[in-house]
């Protein structure tokens, strides 16, 4: 039966973590965008105290640790990142968990890693996971990934670059975290060949070349990494080592992608519901009046603006709830997960650079929040897969094409 | 519980509507579109699917089901995906039926719901729209004046279908102080009524639509629907823009379909056009957008399902059905090139039924 409500469990979590946005988000929103890779610790360990306290659950995206409350975990996800990416999408990332290193771990490893790395997460100091795929000359094309892991007795010596780590520089030096990389273990079999290593902080040869500085979410830190002959146990390659031709490994983990794919959907929503909020708010000031059910042609301009940004957050809203309610039903869904990506990444860019625009010199000034939101809301249409990769996928699956008939 | 699953039930009646506008409907709708006309069978198969006299209780004929604005969403979105114009021409009696059903008074309903209980198609209809470029629902012009005991109806109304041949017409009118509106109704041969012309369109060209003109048009109190109290106008324009929405997506939904099969078999420099991005990605945002519109829809009938105010939401809703059919429908013609703009194929009387959606209002309900 077609049902819009959330659950009265993640209802009341919702309404949690909207307190959380509010009270402890946005006060230190602005400071810490213009500080850039200065980290609110009073904020980070609140957050990791009450997500490691009993009964807590871990706060961010990505994570998959397991503790999630909810019965329906992946729709209670998405509810609760869009409302803290309201807050703030940069402090978001910022929050100390498993991240998308512990995606990986939950998808590729074994029964005995996923308890042995992802154990530590549960208490002691805040602790960062990360995920490092890309590399200077591959982002999307992920499979020509060219940093290798060689055997080497009982280790694995892991050499290359990796770039555009989210908490890559908390995860391996400010924290006792963790980084999954992806390296191949033999380049000719290309993708079936590249496999996930958990490299733990303080491992030898592992080291933060530098921090990059971007156009929003600036609080979190994004890491470029170098491994030089850095060595790793060979327990911490996540699942097989054996390589297999049929795409095997490689191809499951990408599966995890149908999974954080809503996630960053939601999280676009939540900045773009900040910015829409704002402006409501403003405009309600202003006297400006939103006049639903008038004809289309006696709207003002501002009234079509404002009604467009709106329907077309819900829009996107309702494809992300659906893709994370499909996941929790336990069906397939990689096309609905890149269709709520798509069109979530780039609904929210527009809506936001609109509602810059709307305010006129008030959204430009860096008074107010939402020229940030406007910067913070873009990263979503690129990271987990650009906005055309996602179309791509869309395109394959409404098609019945493989990778090969369209690429 | 947050769900997207259609229940047993109105998977059976997607199904079964489904089929009925892919076998039957589709087949007919270019002839229909070219001659104005649809066939008086094809009519009369579509009433046996009981769509209008479904929900009428069975104390006056009719089968007694439950009545949802999500299933009548579904209902809509199927038989458009067949052709819009039969599907608003089959559905049509609902704009009498359903509003009587839900508001109006029992004598009402024993008086206007048997029509509509029996073995053939009943026409019906409801006349709301006004041949204003800036009609507005909440500024309405044709008004209903009170005189004595009943009122009187001066204005007019257009896209009226099926008037020239419905006994019954639901006529919306403003109160003369233009502070509610109700609706009134009237047999079609009353003093002070002119049925005009038959409308020409530039799509929906199977559906007959009439002008009606008001002149010092009297009717009694008991024509008032809901009688003293009125009827909850806001509510049955919520109920009719989730129907219209609906529609957007059922053509959407045919156009896209079209349009994807077509970049699949036809080749360009030796290889299907659907394998060039620029194409693929047109199709892909197609997709997205019919899914996005669906939802918006299902969730305004949702809200009308449990009594709720939906008169943000339907509005909202149909106002991006209304751009997003238009845009898919014109992609479709564009995925099909020149072919796309010959009538030998259907997408072009799509994009000119889906052109509609912006300026019409009225034409179904749920």
């Amino acid at each position: 039966m077609i049902d819009f409500e959330i659950d009265p469990q993640t209802q009341k979590r919702i309404e949690l973590f909207h307190t959380v946005a509010e009270q402890m988000m946005r006060p230190i929103s602005r400071e810490y965008d213009e500080r850039e890779h200065d980290k609110p610790w009073d904020f980070l360990n609140a957050m990791w105290a009450a997500s490691t306290a009993p009964g807590g659950d871990p706060m961010g995206g990505g994570d998959a640790s397991g503790q999630g409350a909810a019965k329906m975990r992946n729709v209670y996800t998405v509810a609760t990142t869009e409302e803290l990416c309201w807050g703030d999408a940069g402090l978001f990332l910022s929050i100390p968990n498993a991240g998308l290193g512990g995606a990986a771990v939950m998808a590729a490893g074994t029964a005995e890693q996923k308890q042995r790395f992802l154990a530590p997460f549960r208490g002691g100091k805040p602790k960062w996971g990360a995920m490092a795929i890309t590399e200077p000359g591959c982002g999307s094309d992920s499979a020509a990934v060219t940093t290798t892991a060689t055997r080497d007795g009982d280790h694995w010596v892991l050499n290359g670059n990796k770039i555009f780590c989210t908490s890559g520089w908390m995860a391996v030096e400010k924290s006792e975290g963790f980084v999954v990389v992806w390296a191949t273990v033999d380049k000719s079999a290309g993708r079936p060949g590249i496999k996930p290593f958990v490299v733990e902080h303080g491992t030898p040869g592992m080291s933060v070349a530098r921090l990059e500085k971007k156009l929003g979410i600036r609080v979190s830190d994004t890491a470029a990494l170098v491994f030089d002959n850095c060595r790793v146990p060979a327990g911490h390659l996540l699942g097989s080592a054996e390589v297999k031709r049929d795409g095997g490994g490689f191809k499951d983990v990408m599966a995890t992608f149908d999974a954080t794919r809503p996630i960053v959907a939601a999280m676009a929503i939540g900045v773009g519901r900040a910015a829409l909020d704002f402006v409501r708010g403003f405009l309600a000031e202003q006297k400006v009046e939103i006049r639903y059910g008038l004809s289309p042609r006696r709207l003002s301009a501002v009234e079509r603006d404002f009604m467009e940004m709106e329907v077309q957050l819900k829009a996107a809203r309702l494809l992300t709830w659906r893709a994370a309610w499909m996941l929790d039903m336990g069906m397939r869904n990689s096309l609905e997960a890149s269709m709520a990506k798509a069109k979530a990444g780039l609904a929210v860019t527009l809506i936001t650079q609109k509602a810059v625009e709307l305010l006129g010199p008030l959204g430009y000034s860096r008074r107010n929040l939402v020229e940030k939101w406007m910067r913070d809301a873009k990263i979503n249409d690129i990271f987990e897969g650009t906005q055309q990769i996602n179309m791509i996928i869309v395109a394959r699956r409404i098609l019945e094409y493989s990778s090969k008939e369209l690429n | 519980m947050l769900s997207f699953d259609l229940s047993e039930e109105q998977q059976m009646i997607r199904d079964t509507v489904g089929a009925f506008a892919r076998e039957r409907i589709r087949p007919a709708a270019r002839a229909a579109d070219e001659s104005g006309e649809i066939p008086a069978a094809l009519v009369a198969q579509a009433w046996q699917l009981g769509l209008v006299q479904g929900p009428i209780p069975e104390s006056l004929g009719g089968n007694g089901d439950t009545r949802l604005a999500t299933t009548g969403a579904i209902i809509a979105e199927e038989l458009a995906y067949g052709d819009l114009a039969i599907a608003a021409h089959v559905l049509a009696p609902r704009l009498v039926a359903f509003p009587v059903l839900e508001m109006g008074t029992d004598e009402q309903r024993q008086r206007h719901l048997k029509r509509f209980t029996g073995a053939t198609f009943a026409a019906a209809s409801a006349a709301l729209m006004e041949p204003r470029w800036d009609f507005d629902p909440q500024a309405m012009t044709t008004v209903a004046r009170r005189d004595g005991n009943g009122f009187v109806l001066d204005g007019a109304k257009c896209m009226v279908a099926l008037a020239g041949a419905s006994d019954t017409l639901l006529v919306w009118a403003a109160s003369a102080n233009y502070d509610r509106v109700d609706g009134f109704l009237l047999a079609r041969d009353i003093p002070g009524l002119r049925v005009g012309e038959r409308e020409k369109n530039m799509g929906l060209k199977a559906l007959e639509t009439f002008s009606l003109e008001f002149q010092g048009c009297r009717v009694g109190a008991e024509a008032r629907l809901g009688g003293e109290g009125g009827a909850d106008f806001t509510r049955a324009m919520s109920q009719s823009r989730v129907a219209m929405a609906a529609m957007g997506v059922g053509v959407a939904h045919a156009a896209f379909d079209y349009a994807r099969d077509y970049a699949k078999e036809r080749k360009a420099f030796g290889v299907p056009i659907a394998t060039k991005q620029a194409v693929a990605f047109m199709l892909a945002d197609m997709a997205i957008e019919i899914d996005a519109a669906r939802l918006l829809v299902w969730e305004a009938a949702w809200h009308l399902d449990r009594g709720e105010d939906a008169h943000r939401e339907s509005y909202l809703a149909r106002n991006y059905v209304a751009a997003s059919a238009l845009k898919v429908a014109d992609n479709a013609v564009q995925v099909l090139g020149g072919h796309g703009y010959i009538r030998e194929h259907p997408v072009e009387m799509w994009l000119r039924n889906a052109r509609g959606f912006s300026a019409l209002e009225g034409l179904a309900t749920v």
